[in-house]
């Protein structure tokens, strides 16, 4: 009943951070104009407004922060570690390395599909690094060693990023900086496409291994008892956990927190059956992002606010109420 | 379910001894079999090899006939459940959903529990003593609790055979007593038991025959009575025990000895 109560709460709150996000903006709309915008009826001006100009970037909120918090609890259930986050096998260094050298060898000006692409790439070569680390190990995959190497492939793309920093200009330093605390603004429909072609796949596929994620979060031995092909759901879960990732990064940069703080939120209200768990995250997470974008677009308006930066401050004094609530209950 | 090994070898990387090093055996339904040796002798890899999850250098495992290999992890779980030695849940689950992932293996990807699965779960929490606990977080359990709590998820798979690993070592005597009787009611029923204890006593009062492991070779086998002699006992453990029979049913008990008592008549 509770997790029936929940579900409807964040379905509501979702459609609630769309039509918000919609409706504000540098040109207020009403809710009346913002719905018939929409729907195809009102102003043409309005209609370009919310349809080309609103709606893409809301969606892709939508994409990324639900992708991001399912790929949270993914890792979270395979690394055993509640600590772990999308970006812990070194997907948000790798990103970051490709973005930053398209910005400071100034080639983001030869297509707006350069920067994504080199983000995309760069997380692509993390990834295939730390699983051919883990990998290589044994012809099974041990995710103590796949964490280890996450992490240290990660501490090497950091300093990749600080040597290339060094040695460029200030305004680059400035977009990169920019870039990689994460943004939504200048969202095309075509963003919104290239994640959805990738987001709702990799979502379906992630919840029908809700069961297996089940048994692996109580030990891989265990699972095995339990009838699961541990070595099949680890590479899959993992696989496509990275690759949600790999594209939330590419075309919103790195929005911290939403894949860690979310996923433990839905936890603590209605427990870790990946069954509802997995589910409950996407939505919770793409309703915390959509409204955390509309905060970044309007707190300081005309100036945008990153979005990373948003969602630390609004989800980390979030959390820390949960959490305590959960301690003294 | 019949299971069987031959010449069970065994070599773990980097590792100089064998951890398993020719070890046959063959328990046929119905049967409570226990396997009782020092530290280190093999019994846990035991377990595992004949689960298929740790790769056999030389020998055989069949159970019904078929090598363990040739079963799927889904097929061999819808027949087979296990106790393992530990896990650690990491994250909040209710006893009831812990319990529930026993229907795992008879259920497809999207398929959701009927009523069927539902009756097994409670059947299972109720055997293993667990039914007050049901909506309890697994997490705030204690030992023996938990460990009642993993038993009852073997029993929801309504396996043909059941295999543990020392799943009485956190238990007091009540739940001992009364997971053993279980385990051999169940077997007089029909189902294979194969239990890893360190419990001499429990192996020799509830056991149809027992496997002694010493440095992953076989140091005897058969019926207690013939298995738990003090010269065999004290050579394996290599320390001194006395082993009385006055039971009427001739049941042995073991006692290991305190430096004082050494060299006094038995």
């Amino acid at each position: 009943m509770k997790r029936t109560a929940l579900a409807v709460v964040l379905v509501a709150l979702l459609a609630v951070a769309v039509l918000l996000g919609v409706r504000f903006g540098s040109v207020p709309l009403s809710t009346g104009e913002a719905l018939r915008a929409l729907t195809g009826g009102g102003e043409a001006t309005h209609r370009t407004i919310v349809l080309e100009l609103r709606l893409p970037r809301v969606l892709l909120g939508v994409l990324v922060g639900g992708g991001l918090a399912l790929a949270g609890a993914t890792f979270q259930a395979i690394l055993r570690n509640p600590l772990a986050e999308p970006y812990i096998l070194g997907i948000s260094g790798g990103a970051s390395v490709g973005a930053v050298l398209v910005l400071t060898l100034g080639l983001a000006g030869s297509g707006s599909w350069v920067l994504p692409l080199a983000a995309f790439a760069g997380a692509l070569l993390a990834i295939g690094l730390v699983f051919r680390v883990a990998i290589a190990s044994g012809r099974s995959m041990d995710v103590r060693v796949l964490l280890l190497a996450g992490v240290v492939v990660g501490a090497f793309f950091s300093a990749c990023i600080a040597f290339i920093l060094s040695v460029s200009e200030a305004r680059t330093i400035q977009s990169a900086v920019l870039w990689i605390m994460g943004s939504l603004a200048g969202t095309s429909w075509r963003d919104v496409t290239l994640a959805a072609v990738y987001s709702l796949p990799a979502a379906a596929v992630l919840l029908t291994l809700a069961r297996p994620l089940n048994a692996l979060a109580i030990g891989e031995e265990t699972a095995q008892y339990l009838g699961t092909d541990v070595e099949r759901v680890k590479r899959i879960a993992l696989a496509v956990a990275a690759l949600l990732t790999a594209a939330g990064v590419a075309v919103a940069g790195v929005i911290g927190f939403v894949g860690l703080v979310v996923p433990h939120a839905i936890r603590l209200l209605v427990g870790s059956d990946h069954r509802v768990l997995l589910p409950l995250s996407f939505l919770a997470g793409a309703a915390f992002l959509t409204l955390a974008d509309l905060l970044a677009r309007l707190a300081l308006a005309p100036t945008e606010i990153p979005i990373g930066v948003i969602t630390a401050f609004v989800g980390v004094p979030f959390f820390l109420l949960l959490l305590r609530r959960s301690m003294t209950r | 379910m019949r299971i069987e090994g031959r010449g069970i070898r065994v070599r773990y990387a980097g590792a100089k001894r064998l951890p398993l090093d020719g070890v046959d055996l063959d328990v046929p339904d119905g049967e409570l079999y226990a396997v009782v040796g020092p530290n280190g002798s093999g019994k846990s890899t035991l377990l595992k090899a004949l689960l298929g999850v740790v790769p056999l250098e030389s020998g055989t495992v069949t159970l019904d006939g078929r090598a363990v290999g040739d079963w799927s992890r889904s097929e061999l779980a819808r027949h087979v459940g296990v106790v393992a030695q530990s896990e650690s849940v990491s994250f909040p689950l209710t006893v009831r959903e812990m319990v529930g992932m026993g229907r795992y293996p008879h259920l497809g990807a999207l398929q959701a529990e009927g009523p069927r699965d539902r009756d097994a779960v409670d059947q299972a929490l109720e055997q293993a003593d667990v039914t007050d606990l049901d909506a309890r977080d697994v997490t705030t359990l204690s030992g023996g609790e938990l460990q009642r709590v993993r038993i009852a998820r073997a029993l929801a798979q309504e396996p043909r055979a059941l295999l543990l690993d020392e799943p009485t070592s956190s238990l007091d005597v009540r739940h001992e007593m009364a997971i053993l009787e279980l385990l051999r009611a169940w077997a007089d029923e029909g189902m294979t038991v194969l239990v890893v204890t360190h419990g001499l006593n429990l192996a020799a009062r509830f056991a149809d025959r027992v496997l002694l492991l010493s440095r992953g070779s076989v140091a005897a086998q058969g019926p207690p009575a013939k298995v738990f002699t003090a010269e065999v006992l004290e050579a394996v453990y290599r320390w001194p025990v006395a082993v009385h029979s006055d039971d009427r049913e001739g049941v042995p008990t073991i006692r290991a000895l305190r430096a004082g008592e050494v060299g006094r008549p038995r």
